[in-house]
């Protein structure tokens, strides 16, 4: 108990944004705030970047091809490489919360152990999506 | 502790319980969201090459004369628009307490999906 006295733990109330930088989230919390700042992606992204390229590969024949130019450009593909990661993100740890919703997985040990396997399958998907999107098969 | 504060095992919980409504509906489109995604994915690796046809027919494909592709597409971008909606609301009201910018930026968020609703099915239906 003495040891526990003498170890004053920091205390976060009411946090501020310049106190969020010596934060530190355990790994369930990093993946959750990503969770919400790769949904927030997807939605800036849906009608100015997703739908325009989808309306050019649907609409006309033409507009698919030129696709290719359009997506060839090196800036056209880390844009799409962060939202591949946004939507690999949100759509993994969103698998992750409906089973958490359904009380599996609740306790400490393991709530840890699935947020690190989140992590592991969409990045190695986003690493295998990526290496497709440059062009490395 | 004021009154409502005192929150415990006999709690009178009230209110019209349109929280949990949204906590369910987010779920129910989050489901319906992976299916379709899953389901485009194996589409598109089923496609016998690239092509503009093969890449139409994912989204335009009909049985029996019933545009069905279509109907499912528009049903699971309505299902990504409303989960898109009720997580931009948590952010702000999460994040963004004076009500006056808060209800400006859900109104924003509001126009920017139905917008995106009503852009994607301008270009799935109109061409």
């Amino acid at each position: 108990m003495s040891d526990r006295a003498a170890k004053r733990r920091p205390q976060f109330r009411n946090i501020n944004v310049w106190q969020l930088i010596n934060y530190r989230l355990p790994l369930a919390g990093i993946l959750s705030i990503l969770h919400r700042v790769s949904g927030a992606l997807l939605f800036l992204a849906l009608p100015t970047v997703i739908l325009p390229l989808f309306a050019m590969s649907f609409t006309s024949e033409q507009g698919f091809t030129a696709l290719g130019a359009v997506t060839g450009m090196i800036i056209t593909k880390l844009i799409l490489l962060v939202l591949l990661w946004g939507f690999l993100h949100h759509f993994c740890a969103g698998i992750r919360y409906l089973a958490l919703d359904l009380h599996h997985g609740l306790d400490k040990h393991s709530a840890k152990k699935s947020a690190g396997v989140v992590f592991g399958v969409s990045l190695a998907l986003t690493l295998v999506f990526g290496l497709k999107l440059f062009g490395a098969f | 502790m004021g009154p409502s504060e005192r929150i415990g095992a006999k709690r009178l919980v009230v209110g019209a319980h349109y929280g949990i409504g949204d906590f369910v509906i987010q779920r129910v489109t989050a489901v319906i969201n992976a299916i379709y995604a899953v389901v485009l994915f194996v589409g598109i690796l089923m496609m016998p090459g690239f092509t503009y046809e093969a890449w139409r027919n994912l989204f335009t494909f009909s049985v029996g004369g019933f545009p069905l592709g279509q109907l499912l597409a528009t049903l699971a971008f309505f299902s990504l628009g409303w989960h898109a909606y009720i997580g931009v609301r948590d952010i702000w009201m999460d994040y963004v307490k004076p009500t006056g910018i808060r209800l400006g930026l859900q109104v924003l968020t509001v126009l920017w999906l139905m917008g995106s609703v009503v852009y994607f099915v301008v270009i799935l239906w109109g061409a």
